[in-house]
């Protein structure tokens, strides 16, 4: 066990590598000259030149490329941003834990409210409960999740006036934008956790621990759910990249100064250390999402664990 | 634990049955015409059709039949854990020891489960927790219906397991370490850790080769000599049935269509299809000539046929056959058969 997950740390690192090479490479590829793009029409040709020399432009594609990983990777360094001239590590530092606050608590309801959505409409299966539970999921996943966040906005924060609408000033600003970022994955997971609830409840084992005299809540709890929440653990990294991924857009209509935001930043104004930092750290964030949901994974689960094992040996 | 259950079910036995002989004797487990369904896609299988049979303390019944002819079904209903939906119990009355199953408030019937009536299931492979150490489900019924600690209820598991040919220790293991016949004898001392009264073993012994099979029904055995165990024994082979049941039921299509002791259906078969079940059986001391399968195919539970529903397979059918269903016929003292024309068929056996 302990073999195969500095292994499976190990190939985490390398996902990691590529993601920036890649990341570098298209940057490196865009058109247009970023020191022109950064002065303006009017530059003239020396400024222009001093430019690329100060922001080490006019070194070749692979010294770029070296020097990117070398300082990304070896130093956590991602230099100073073009436009603004800031250490963007710094500002990733600050941004980080917003944006990681919105991710994980969305995580937390998807995983939570899913599943017991999921659980209540396999219990109620064929009845009215069951099928609108699945009718609203199936709603809220075709719903763009944007478009939920504006009318959420609309609701919430102009009609009713409870929430704000934007910006972090205290705790409540969070609700709406991870509400938002939720329900899509809540929605997903709940029918996720119906259908592996209706396998499991007509499994065999559990006629065996009706046969005990368990109690029919006891049984959903110690029996169902475990085996249930496999395929939803599993899951649980995707589901954790689709809310990262789709960070930029929430957190420009909630107008959150996170990493997504900062990301559309970046891409705007052609700030290539911006871009890059805010790619690793996304691709760092869900490997080790990933990752972790795979060891849980494991660690439930006595056949993988013991698949896992062997394969210390093999 | 066990010095509970033991004397009691002595007692019991010496008590009850002086009287019996002078009442109105009283079966401890009388099942009166069942009648189950299943519901699945608006179509209705009909698993089980008025089934009626009864079983003393210390005696063991064998259902055999054919494969979905309903055995589980019955076994299950005896439990009262049906899946509903897609099952339903239209009519019929189950007693326990004077007690209807069908109209036990849940409550009760979860005190009775497990320890009263255990079953053991079909299919070992499916039938324990994946996830959970074997110790961990055999805990889980010694807890529910004793008053022990876990550690106790540990040391129980183990020596349940002992019982069974596993050593104790491995009680840490999950499903997955275990063999097929390994997880069929789990399972059955899982079923008779609370010494029932009453145990639904449903093809105990498929999964096992012959000596563990031979061990396996010693044990079973035992623990009918012991507790006065009342089995309902459901299998395929019948040299089991021969081995260890007193009375045997024959199930077709969810009917009972022959039943009574073991003597009367093995030396004394009456209906059409006991005896070609019998001849269907290879048998050293046989000729090859005899070995004759029934023809045809089991029918469609969701479209019976009119009349006896075994008329369109069996060679002695005539147009009667197809419009009314047979009644049931005591034939001999607790031999019943439901043919009518179980008469002509058993000269026929005599003088082929
Ligand atoms: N959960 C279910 N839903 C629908 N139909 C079912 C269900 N369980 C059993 N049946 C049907 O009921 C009938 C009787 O099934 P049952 O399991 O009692 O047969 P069986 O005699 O135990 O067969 P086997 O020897 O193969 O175990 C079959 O036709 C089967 O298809
Ligand atoms: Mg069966």
């Amino acid at each position: 066990m302990g073999k195969y997950v500095i292994q499976r740390v190990l190939q985490m690192f390398v996902i990691i590598w590529i993601a920036g090479f890649i990341v570098f490479t298209l940057m490196y590829m865009m058109p247009g000259d970023p020191a022109k793009i950064l002065l303006g029409n009017d530059a003239t040709e020396s400024t222009i030149l001093a430019k690329r020399a100060e922001l080490g432009l006019d070194a070749s594609y692979v010294e770029q490329l070296a020097s990117f990983m070398y300082h990304a990777f070896v130093r956590f360094d991602f230099g100073y941003s073009w436009s603004y001239g800031v250490p963007v590590m710094q500002e990733l530092l600050v941004r980080l834990p917003r944006t990681l606050f919105i991710g994980v608590s969305a995580m937390v309801l998807n995983v939570l409210l899913g599943t017991w959505l999921g659980v209540f409409a396999a219990t109620h299966r064929g009845k009215w409960q069951d099928s609108l539970t699945m009718v609203i999921a199936m709603v809220f996943i075709s719903v763009p999740d944007f478009w939920l966040a504006l009318m959420c906005v609309l609701f919430f924060s102009i009609n009713l006036g409870w929430l704000p609408a934007y910006g972090i000033d205290g705790p409540l600003s969070y609700v709406l934008p991870i509400l938002s970022s939720a329900v899509a994955g809540i929605a997903i997971n709940a029918r996720q956790g119906r259908s592996s609830m209706l396998e499991v409840i007509h499994a065999d084992f559990i006629s065996t621990a009706r046969a005990k005299g368990q109690k029919e809540s006891v049984i959903v709890r110690k029996h169902m759910l475990p085996n249930a929440m496999m395929p939803i653990i599993t899951g649980v990294g995707g589901g954790l990249a689709m809310v990262v991924a789709g960070s930029p857009i929430m957190e420009s209509v909630f107008s959150i100064p996170g990493v997504g935001a900062y990301l559309l930043v970046g891409i705007n104004l052609r700030d290539r250390p911006i871009v890059l930092a805010c790619v690793v750290f996304f691709a760092v964030f869900t490997s080790v999402a990933i990752l972790l949901m795979d060891l849980c994974y494991a660690f439930l689960d006595p056949r993988i664990k013991a698949q896992y094992a062997a394969k210390k040996v093999g | 634990m066990k010095s509970d259950t033991f004397p009691e079910a002595k007692t019991m036995k010496s008590d009850t049955f002086p009287e019996a002989k002078t009442m109105k004797h009283v079966a401890f487990l009388d099942v009166k015409n069942l009648e189950v369904i299943y519901t699945q896609n608006k179509r209705t299988v009909r698993a089980v059709n008025h089934v009626s049979f009864q079983l003393d303390r210390g005696q063991t019944l064998g259902l055999v039949g054919e494969t979905g002819a309903g055995k589980t079904t019955i076994a299950k209903a005896c439990m009262g854990i049906l899946p509903t939906p897609p099952a339903r119990i239209l009519n019929g009355e189950i007693w326990l020891d004077a007690e209807n199953i069908l109209e036990i408030p849940k409550e009760k019937m979860l005190r009775i489960r497990g320890k009263k009536i255990a079953m053991v299931f079909q299919d070992p492979m499916t039938a324990l927790n994946p996830l959970q150490t074997i110790g961990e489900q055999i805990l889980e019924v010694i807890e529910l219906h004793n008053a022990v600690s876990r550690h106790e209820g540990l040391k129980r598991a183990g020596q349940m397991l002992e019982l069974v040919g596993i050593p104790a220790a491995r009680h840490v293991e999950y499903p997955h370490q275990f063999s097929g016949g390994m997880k069929q004898r789990v399972v059955i001392a899982m079923a008779l850790a609370c010494d029932p009264e009453l145990l639904l073993a449903d093809e105990p012994t498929t999964a096992l080769d012959v000596t563990i099979q031979a061990q396996v029904l010693e044990l079973i055995k035992g623990l009918r000599e012991k507790l006065n165990t009342a089995m309902i024994l459901i299998t395929h082979d019948l040299g089991v049935v021969a081995e260890i049941c007193d009375k045997v039921a024959v199930i077709y299509a969810g009917q009972i269509i022959e039943s009574g002791s073991k003597e009367d259906i093995f030396d004394r078969p009456a209906h059409p299809y006991t005896i070609g079940l019998f001849q269907s059986l290879p048998r050293l001391t046989a000729a090859e000539k005899w070995l004759k399968p029934i023809e045809g195919m089991p029918p469609d539970p969701t479209d019976l046929p009119d009349g006896c529903s075994f008329h369109p397979r069996c060679p002695y059918a005539s147009k009667e056959c197809a419009l009314a269903e047979p009644d049931c016929i005591e034939i001999g003292t607790g031999h019943f058969c439901r043919c009518t024309k179980w008469m002509e068929v058993r000269t026929c056996q005599m003088h082929p």
